[in-house]
């Protein structure tokens, strides 16, 4: 192998990812991002230095030995690199897709400092990638069972990744999924042109091989309730990954006119239901040639405003109420909805939504932000600019400004604490919660967070039901950092 | 995969469909509903379990075939499968010893209100059922009602059964003879239940509806059900299906149902014409749709 001095490495271009190009992707649901090719993966691995410190570790939340992972990729090893990254991380294929890398691993780079950061998140996605599709994997034997058995509860990042080390354990786990489908958002949210839906089946499907029991149409609070399953159906441990699928509405007229949907909703009937094909039997409203307002900054808004380009929208535009600055979307993704033609309206509200006489959206009501003082996340808060307001024509709206968490499990487990936001209070190490065997991790304790977040919850979830299994000890130190 | 032990008509487009689901079974309390699917690709739909057999575990819904789905499920019989039954779902009918109560189904909503008749009568409730059908044909469980109410009136919109006239008509009869009354459930299309409402509004005689909105996940997650009740956005799958018969927005549920009414012709359409072919639907055993 070539030996490369440091200053040869400095001197070298970040790789970039190869991509549909966006006339191209505008009219087509299949995944934007086409992946490193091997030769590219080398090039990438081989800018890295090597650094004796690695801060790049520091900046993931589950700590994947970065460093080594790319070290084993510049030398072609990519075999190797795979069991590297999945000693931390069980779905890197996923992760690789949609880790919001600039504020993490590759935001803490020292190439970063100078020039462009090593594409980590790419490597990541390239090494996953090429294990799945040389088919390297090789499930782990199902362990010797514990004869202890572990509910999951939603099968989201969180659950899948507590479900993983659980049964790598040998606990025997069952994990319960509200809907017909698996996969929690990376299924029903999170738009086929981003995240393909077979990358997270071949996930489940790793797991199944590890002797995960999975029943779909389980909801839990309706069917069986938490008491229930530590009950009559005799689980020894709960873990709750139910994430925050609540969706909220600005509270204004008009928000049920048809035409105004929640983002997941939207998401929902193209994902899940397959709308995005001609012979889906679930319907999305027809947006060709039509106007499409999204609002809202997040990833879930981008995704949301590119699906409208993709079924055909002729104008679709973001509508933020702060600036792009504070947009919380991954670069990536705003970059991308760009190219593809998305009209980006900073500093802009809805104030009204409005209807013909059959209820149908015709219009929205516009208002004028500015920024103001800085509010609890720190981001200067936006104020209505008073007499600012204006109307425009528009076909279908989508509100993506956040999602709370669904209530529905809470309203059956009164000994279930939860904060004034709804979310659950689980102790932010081992995620116990204040009834006995039951634990909670992801959007549920944290709200509207990120994929590798979840993941690190369930992981660390499942450290400490490990512990509850084997020593059947429950304290929870009141004074311990609660999350919520 | 859920097993369809009996399937039969009960009306034009309109079928009995026993599903077997233990748990479900086990679970459920008048007015919950399930989300089913009839086939791997098939829309997720909201149907309101109409009765339930916790020791032979099952439960039954009552389908009237109106868009793709429905008409999809009521081609299967006895011995098909069903892919997906979440359940159960929305909240139990608010049973009490109220008095006297009225229970008012039309057409397939009679199936609806059925289990809830039930509940009432055995909360202690003296229960009068009205029955309204657009023909004699639509006059559904008027057998089953009577076994169960203390006073059953089936009614045609054309007079070819019992009295003569809307559900409406009957329950303003009751109210003009001086009968007290202390609670009204409503369960049929949306200008019925409006029209219910209007009757018992000015008497102030609690009246309570079970809504039915367009639903996808039917737990809360999408916000595709919401209805206006008393000027509050709510999520009928979770929060409803029965409401307040005073507070609810009608006109909104009316105008909210027909958001893919252009879809759903053209996905009947196609339906039509693969009726043509043969061999392409599952044979339906005892079936005669
Ligand atoms: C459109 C969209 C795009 C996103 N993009 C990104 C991104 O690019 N990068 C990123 O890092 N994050 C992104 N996120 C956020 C990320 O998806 C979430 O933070 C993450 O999925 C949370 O994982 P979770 O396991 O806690 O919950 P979820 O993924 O929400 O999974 C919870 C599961 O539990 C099920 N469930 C709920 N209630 C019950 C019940 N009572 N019984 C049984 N099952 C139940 C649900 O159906 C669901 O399947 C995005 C979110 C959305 C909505
Ligand atoms: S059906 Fe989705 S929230 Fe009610």
């Amino acid at each position: 192998m070539t030996e490369f001095t440091l200053k040869d490495r400095m001197a070298m271009a970040r790789q970039k990812m190869p991509e549909q190009e966006p006339v191209e992707r505008r009219g087509n649901f299949t995944e934007v991002n086409l992946g490193f090719t091997a030769e590219l993966a080398v090039a990438e691995a081989q800018r890295c230095l090597m650094c004796r410190r690695p801060v790049c570790i520091e900046g993931c939340p589950v700590g994947v030995q970065i460093r080594d992972f790319i070290g084993l990729v510049a030398e072609g090893d990519f075999d190797g690199a795979a069991k590297v990254i999945k000693l931390d991380n069980s779905l890197p294929a996923v992760c690789g897709r949609v880790c919001p890398q600039e504020d993490q691993c590759e935001g803490a780079c020292v190439l970063g400092r100078k020039d462009k950061p090593i594409a980590i998140g790419a490597l990541e996605r390239f090494v996953a990638d090429y294990e799945r599709l040389n088919g390297i994997a090789t499930a782990d034997a199902p362990p010797v069972s514990t004869g202890k058995s572990v509910a999951i509860v939603g099968s989201g990042p969180a659950g899948l990744a507590c479900a993983t080390d659980l049964a790598r354990l040998g606990h025997d786990v069952t994990v319960f999924e509200a809907l017909h489908v698996l996969g929690g958002v990376l299924s029903y949210g999170i738009p086929e042109f981003r995240l393909p839906k077979e990358i997270v089946q071949a996930e489940i499907i790793q797991l199944e091989k590890l002797g995960v029991t999975f029943t779909t149409n389980a909801v839990i609070g309706m069917i069986d309730t938490l008491d229930d399953l530590l009950g009559e159906e005799g689980f020894d441990a709960i873990f709750v990954g139910v994430g925050a699928g609540l969706p909220r509405f600005p509270a204004i007229p008009g928000e049920n006119l048809v035409g105004v949907y929640s983002a997941n909703e939207f998401l929902t009937r193209v994902n899940l239901m397959k709308a995005y094909k001609p012979d889906a039997e679930t319907p999305v409203y027809d947006v060709t040639g039509k106007t499409v307002a999204v609002f809202g900054g997040g990833n879930t808004a981008m995704d949301a405003v590119r699906t409208a380009v993709r079924l055909g929208a002729a104008k679709a535009s973001i509508v933020y109420r702060r600036s792009e600055a504070e947009m919380p979307a991954r670069n990536e993704e705003i970059v991308h909805a760009k190219h593809e033609g998305v009209e980006f309206r900073m500093l802009a509200n809805p104030v009204e939504f409005l209807g013909n006489e059959e209820g149908v959206l015709t219009a929205m009501r516009l208002q004028e932000m500015e920024l103001g003082e800085p509010d609890q996340s720190g981001r200067q808060s936006p104020v209505p600019i008073t007499g600012s307001e204006w109307v425009e024509d528009v076909d279908m709206v989508v509100v993506a400004i956040g999602n709370s968490p669904n209530p529905l499990l809470q309203k059956t487990t009164p000994d279930l604490e939860q904060t004034r936001r709804g979310t659950l209070v689980a102790d932010g190490v081992t995620g116990r919660t204040s009834k006995h065997g039951v634990f909670a991790g992801g959007d549920i304790v944290t709200g509207g967070a990120t994929v590798i977040l979840a993941m690190g919850a369930g992981r660390r979830a499942a450290v400490s039901i490990n512990d509850y299994l084997n020593t059947g000890e429950w304290e929870i130190e009141p004074e311990a950092p609660l999350v919520g | 995969m859920f097993n369809i032990l009996e399937a039969r008509d009960l009306a034009p487009g309109v079928r009995y469909v026993r599903v077997e689901a233990p748990k479900i079974a086990r679970r459920r309390k008048a007015g919950q509903f399930v989300i089913i699917r009839a086939t791997s690709d098939g829309e997720r739909i909201p149907l309101t379990i109409a009765d339930s057999n916790a020791e032979e575990g099952w439960i039954a819904l009552i389908v009237q075939g109106v868009g793709k789905a429905t008409k999809t499920l009521n081609r299967l019989g006895a011995g098909d499968a069903i892919p997906d039954v979440a359940g159960p779902l929305g909240m139990p009918s608010r049973i009490e010893r109220f008095g006297t109560v009225v229970s008012i189904g039309g057409g397939v909503g009679t199936a609806i209100a059925y289990p809830s008749a039930v509940a009432l009568k055995e909360a202690g409730n003296q229960v009068i059922s009205i029955i309204g059908g657009r023909d004699s044909s639509y006059v559904l469980l008027e057998e089953e009602m009577r076994a169960v109410c203390d006073e059953v009136y089936p009614t045609t919109d054309d007079g070819s059964y019992g009295y003569h006239g809307f559900v409406t008509d009957k329950l303003t009869d009751l109210i003009e003879e001086g009968r007290h009354l202390d609670f009204v459930l409503a369960i049929g299309p949306i200008p019925m239940m409006k029209a219910v409402a209007e009757v018992t509004r000015p008497h102030s005689i609690e009246t309570v509806v079970s809504l039915n909105p367009i639903m996808v996940d039917g737990t809360g997650m999408c916000g595709g059900c919401r209805v206006a009740v008393g000027g509050e956005t709510k999520f009928a799958c979770v929060d409803g299906p029965e409401f307040d018969a005073h507070l609810v927005d009608f006109e909104l549920l009316a105008m909210r149902n027909r958001a893919y009414a252009g879809f759903e012709n053209t996905r009947l359409d196609e339906m039509d014409q693969e009726c043509d072919r043969p061999q392409l639907l599952p044979v339906v055993p005892g079936g005669s749709a």
